[in-house]
Formats: C-alpha cells, structure tokens, sequence
C-alpha cells in the first residue's frame, strides 16, 4: 500500500533504508531538523545539516523514486543556550526558499525549561512571519504531559491557527488535548517509548481518524524506518478498512502538508 | 470492528508474555542488593493506576502516573533525556 513517512530523520538511517521504504510503498519523506545525537559546537554546522537536508537528501531518496521534504529549526534540545540558538535561528532564512523546505519543526520542548521555552516561541513567530505550518516535538516519558501543556498554552497565546499546527509523539494522555484545541496529532511508533502499533490503533479507535498521522519518527536511536508499513499490518490485523487506512497513512498527512507551498504529492 | 474473542485472539499471548516480564522484573529487583528510587516507586503507582483508573482509559491512567504534574518551566535543564518516571522533589 503506498503510504507517506511524515516523520523520519533520514541523515542517521542507511541507503538501504531508503530502498526498503520504497519496496513498502513509501512515496513521500518528510525529515524535521532534530538533534544529532550529540550537541553541534557552532552555528556552522547547522549551516552544513540544513545543506544536507535541503540539498543531499532530496538527491539520495531521489534514487529510489520517494520525494523528500524537510522542516528547519533548531531543536529544543539544543535550545538551552538561548544565545546559541537565535544565532542558529538567523541562518534559517537563508534556506526558507529552498523548493523542499515545508515549513518550521521540530520545535518545541525538551526537559521544559525557561529558555526552551522562549526560543519554541520565537520559532513560532518566525513560522508566523514567514507564513508557514509547523511541526513540533513534545518531550519524552515524565515531561511529555508537563511539555504539551506548557506549548498549548505558548500557541494559543501566539494566536496561531492551530489546523496549520502538528503537535508530534502524541500518547494516550496527550492526545484529546491536542485534539481537543484544534491542532493536528502525530503518533509515533518506536519499539519501547511513545507507542506501539497496537496503542496506535487504539488511539485511532479512541479518538477518531481526523486531524492525525502515525509516522517512524526513525534516527540514530533505536527506532524502525518500516514502522508505518508494520502498523499497516496490524490495522489489516484489526479489520480496519483498506479506505481508512489509506486515510490514515496517504491521505491524511497529504491534507496537512498541502498546507505548505512547496508540497506537492505527484511530479 | 474486530469484537472481543477476536481481541483476544491477536493480543492474549502478547499480553501474558509482558505480564509475567513484569511480575519477574519485580522478583529481580525484590532479590538483589542495594535499594530501589523514584522509578521504581513510579512504577508501583502505575500499577496502582492501572487496576483502580478511575473516569480515564487505563493506558492514559498509567502514563498519567508516570508523569510529571508540575505546571511552570524549570529554571535550567541539568541533564538532556528522561527516566521514565518523575522525580518525586519535582511533584512535591
């Protein structure tokens, strides 16, 4: 079934990955800027990660007939120095135009701190300024439910339009809340944090099948590019109709990233 | 819609495999030396949550116990990942 991987960080993952995505059916990639593992030293190599992602990314899933797309932003893990990340921030404009760009993310939080905090506010003022969507990380584990919170509030003070908004690694606990205020939900299916492909379905039971996508959210880390085609699996599993799932895995994030100037499906 | 003997079909197993990783994971931690911390008192009021979850789905019950309620941003990060459970100190 074809189906588009919103969420995958495909500078950590093999050539092979992109090859066995293709086999299951990936068309479209989609690849927020996040953290590397390790903290970059300078603004200039973000500089060089926002070339790889505008530049030889699109080039390497090229090769396997899936189109990439990218989102920019400083991640909320390195945004603890404030001073540090607005002189990332500034280079941002530089590769707005690029023809892959879809719009700003991951931002968001971390371990919910004052300065994370200000500079996720700020990226949503650059997303506002530039007129463009945006995606965004909420924390892991203990500070997940804490982090949404603390970012609902931060968008509705920013008065964003909250249908050009995914709130990302949404759970059982983070989900009505995301939904409830109006924004897009992203599911994230990882082997031991965020959710499984059964709990994903669940949620998609629970919470209906508008207005959310499930994606890999695949990295350095333990984590499985094939994620959305096993979940795939399992809602055949759970007897959903082939339509819905369709909606879920295609559709669905078509609608949302259509949002953005630069998205387009087929070409 | 799947109904629940056909739930039961495709999940039982799966189930019972975690459920009894638990019930050894606690058996580890009750033989060996040394002493437990917050994951582990955590983990205990998750279990609490799941058989007594009140208005809410169990799922959304435990990961609520497993959360950090604090409500203001912390003045400075100390360390970049999480535990699992909340840090007692944070709550109180």
């Amino acid at each position: 079934m074809p189906y588009i991987e919103p969420h995958a960080h495909m500078v950590s993952r093999t050539t092979a990955d992109y090859e066995a995505m293709a086999i299951a059916g990936c068309e479209v990639i989609c690849e927020p800027a996040f953290w590397a593992g390790f903290d970059r030293s300078s603004p200039q190599g973000f500089h060089d990660y926002y070339r790889q992602l505008t530049e030889y990314e699109p080039a390497r899933a090229a090769k396997f007939g899936i189109k990439h797309y990218c989102w920019l932003c400083i991640n909320p893990k390195e945004a603890e120095d404030a001073g540090f990340a607005r002189e990332v921030m500034a280079i941002i404009p530089d590769f707005i135009d690029a023809p892959t760009v879809l719009g700003i993310g991951e931002i968001g939080l971390n371990k919910n701190t004052v300065s994370e905090l200000k500079i996720f506010e700020e990226h949503v003022e650059l997303a506002k300024k530039y007129d463009l969507p945006i995606l965004i990380h909420t924390p892991h584990l203990e500070d997940k439910l804490k982090g949404t919170k603390l970012i609902l509030d931060a968008l509705k003070n920013a008065n964003v339009d909250p249908s050009r908004v995914i709130v990302d690694h949404v759970e059982e606990h983070t989900a009505g809340l995301v939904l409830d205020a109006g924004f897009w939900a992203g599911m994230t299916l990882y082997p031991e944090s965020k959710c499984t492909p059964a709990r994903a379905i669940d949620m998609l039971e629970n919470f209906g099948m508008e207005n959310i996508w499930m994606n890999s959210a695949c990295d350095w880390g333990v984590s499985d590019p094939l994620a959305v085609p096993k979940c795939i699996q399992e809602m055949k599993k759970r007897q959903l109709a082939k339509d819905l799932v369709h909606k879920v895995v295609y559709e669905n994030p078509v609608k949302f990233l259509s949002q953005s100037k630069n998205f387009k499906v087929d070409g | 819609m799947p109904n629940k003997e056909d739930i039961l079909d495709l999940y039982f197993m799966d189930a019972r495999c975690k459920l009894i990783d638990i019930a050894a994971f606690l058996d580890r931690l009750d033989r060996h030396e040394g002493n437990t911390d917050f994951r582990y008192e955590g983990f205990n009021q998750a279990l609490h949550a799941m058989q007594n979850p009140g208005a809410v789905p169990r799922a959304q019950a435990v990961l609520e116990a497993l959360s950090d309620h604090s409500e203001e941003p912390i003045p400075k990060a100390t360390i970049q990942g999480a535990f699992g459970a909340p840090r007692l100190e944070i709550n109180n």
